[in-house]
């Protein structure tokens, strides 16, 4: 059932993709190939290989329950607010809560992930910005 | 001798203090990846590129720092396929079958020195078939015009795609998803925007290196969130006894014909676009198999079952940059990533970079050389200290690698809309996993997409807008011959299949 629903996305996105393909502005400028020919070629290989799985699809893979996948649908949210916020708080505020996070989720215990997060974060800036010279992401505090 | 000569230019560009520092660190870090599991060669190159380049490295010396890593990981991934019987990398699981059982009989520190000693003579010889090999096929590859060059890369996608996956169509449809992204942006030819839906952030297309930090070491986080806590979790196996981690002479005589069989067995396996160290390891130890199991000893803790596939997998790993150096098609998933920092380096691999930029591939090939000395001392009297890096818990590990991973791309980048693409990369590789769908093909079309429509175009244009140019020339003809058998045949190929199968054990992971 997996790759059926697969195949269909697969379908869906090689039609979208041939339809952007087909609206591409061409300038007046164009070679005897132009911009569109290649798009077309790729979107037919997607196209012929997601009606195969709608076919004749694979074995169903083995998904995790319904609360694993909760776990890495926020996994996932945690990581978009990092990567939003991080100019915000900072590299060193921001990573701390997102490694101790993450090491919290992989099983370490409460305080001892917010210890590991910290000197996660603090290591890296170390090793990155003291030692590499690397610019990090700078936030109220300079850090 | 014009080789020899090229090759003694190449160890005065890599001597410096700078190099050799690089190369120590790359080796050292390269072993370290390669043995802590759920980081693999191409995880370990992709989380290191965006550092090489905030760094201000240049070419030379970046390219001896990542490619020091990825020999370093093909040593490394060895070390817990003994102690643990999980293989640190892909190629490294043939070493499973014969290094755990060994290390059950106490004798895991002869295993472990008996297949460093493999991995150097696998990655020495193979070296040696890259200074010979390279510069021959760099000959070929001045034959090639822009429609050769189109079949190549359809030959590079298609024996990929048919190795690396137990479905051909899944191997296709993410080579075209590959592709499909690289057509992001502004046409270079036309100059017209494509796929942008006018945000401004896409005009530049998507940075391969975003793609493929994503893809590779992002989803490998989210695949140990799903599965703390369930058998697959590696921090409750029990520890291991080293033993002595000396080989008698006589053990290593008794493996000697093993491994230089092996050693040419791999390397061939790695020039072969493609095929990569994983198929290097896995033909080497069946044809020993066949040829030297006399007494079914095989998969009960054998050393010659633990030195084919070593050397096997580190002579692939060096037959693996022949054809990316030679040609810029990358022979496996590792040196598709290298090939990314090659571009990124405007430095275009194939025939002009031997005679454009000649310090840079004899600087790498000294490089490697000197790496491989490095590697066998690291590998043998310091694997104790490897050994005891498989004690941190991935809990700890996996969100270091994450965030080492978005400090690379911010210091690229500086931008947070990259990050999110990557995150958004990330997810998109745990589904493609979970549904066996084959990474590699997706870097590699994001990779050579813009080269590989630019080849289409410009081979047209030649022709007038006559499309059968692709087909005329003899060597095209043969080229795309081989790319339709190497598509075709694993789907006929049982005993691929089985290997597959084996391969499929561990969900999927990178694949070299």
């Amino acid at each position: 059932m997996s790759d059926r629903i697969f195949g269909g996305i697969g379908l869906v996105i090689a039609i979208l993709f041939a339809w952007q393909a087909s609206i591409i502005q061409e300038s007046f400028l164009t070679d005897a190939v132009g911009p569109k020919v290649f798009p077309y070629i790729i979107a037919a290989v997607m196209g012929i290989s997601s009606v195969y799985f709608l076919l004749k699809p694979d074995p169903e893979p083995h998904w995790p329950r319904a609360g694993r996948l909760a776990e890495i649908g926020l996994a996932v949210l945690v990581l978009a607010a990092y990567a939003e916020l991080l100019p915000v708080a900072g590299f060193v505020i921001a990573t701390a809560v997102a490694a101790s996070y993450l090491t919290w989720r992989l099983g370490s215990r409460p305080v001892e992930s917010l210890i590991i997060g910290i000197g996660t974060s603090v290591g890296i800036y170390i090793i990155f910005h003291l030692v590499l010279g690397l610019s990090l992401a700078r936030g109220p505090f300079g850090f | 001798m014009e080789t020899l000569s090229s090759l003694a230019d190449g160890f005065v560009v890599a001597l410096t203090w700078q190099n050799l520092a690089l190369a120590l660190l790359g080796c050292f870090l390269g072993t370290i990846m390669g043995a802590l599991p759920g980081l693999g060669p191409s995880n370990g190159v992709a989380i290191l590129i965006p550092l090489a380049f905030t760094l201000g490295l240049g070419a030379t010396p970046s390219l001896i720092l990542l490619t020091s890593v990825y020999y370093g990981a093909m040593y490394g991934g060895r070390i817990s396929s003994i102690l643990l019987n999980i293989p640190g990398d892909e190629p490294a699981m043939m070493t499973c079958l014969d290094g755990y059982p060994m290390a059950q009989q106490g004798r895991a520190g002869e295993a472990l020195a008996l297949s460093g000693i493999a991995s150097f003579v696998g990655s020495f010889f193979a070296t040696w078939g890259l200074v010979l090999l390279a510069p021959q096929l760099v000959k070929v590859a001045l034959l090639f015009g822009p429609a050769e060059y189109f079949a190549l890369f359809t030959l590079a996608f298609a024996t990929l795609g048919g190795i690396s996956s137990t479905n051909q169509a899944k191997a296709a449809f993410a080579a075209a998803l590959g592709l499909a992204l690289a057509m992001i942006g502004v046409d270079t030819q036309t100059g017209v925007p494509r796929f942008t839906f006018g945000e401004v952030h896409l005009y530049d297309g998507i940075d391969f290196l975003v793609a493929i930090v994503g893809l590779f070491a992002l989803s490998e986080v989210f695949v140990f969130l799903e599965h703390r806590g369930t058998d697959s979790d590696i921090s409750a196996k029990p520890k291991m006894k080293i033993g002595r981690i000396t080989p008698s002479w006589k053990l290593i005589r008794s493996c000697t014909p093993t491994m230089l069989r092996t050693t040419g067995l791999g390397f061939i396996a790695g020039v072969l676009p493609g095929a990569g160290a994983s198929l290097g390891s896995f033909i080497s130890y069946s044809m020993e198999k066949r040829l030297v199991d006399r007494e079914g000893t095989f998969g009960k803790g054998d050393p010659r079952g633990v030195a084919a596939p070593e050397a096997g997998n580190n002579a692939a790993a060096g037959g693996a940059l022949v054809p990316m150096l030679a040609l810029g098609v990358p022979g496996s998933g590792t040196t598709a990533v290298l090939l990314a920092v090659l571009l990124s380096l405007n430095i275009t691999p194939g025939p002009l970079l031997f005679s454009q930029n000649p310090d840079v591939v004899w600087g790498l090939i000294a490089a490697l050389f000197i790496a491989n000395f490095m590697l066998l001392a690291m590998n043998i009297p310091m694997v104790g200290f490897f050994t005891r890096l498989l004690l941190v818990p991935p809990r700890i590990l996996m969100p270091i690698v994450a965030m080492i991973s978005f400090v690379g791309i911010y210091g690229i980048s500086g931008s947070s809309f990259d990050l999110l693409v990557m995150v958004g990369f990330g997810i998109m590789g745990w589904v493609l996993r979970k549904l066996d769908v084959p990474l590699v093909p997706v870097i590699l079309g994001t990779l050579l997409g813009n080269e590989m429509e630019v080849n289409f175009r410009r081979a047209v244009n030649i022709a007038n807008g006559d499309y059968l140019t692709l087909f005329a020339s003899p060597l095209s003809i043969t080229l795309w011959a081989i790319a339709i058998v190497g598509f075709v045949l694993p789907i006929f190929l049982g005993r691929l299949r089985q290997l597959k199968r084996m391969r499929l054990d561990d969900e999927g992971g990178v694949r070299d």
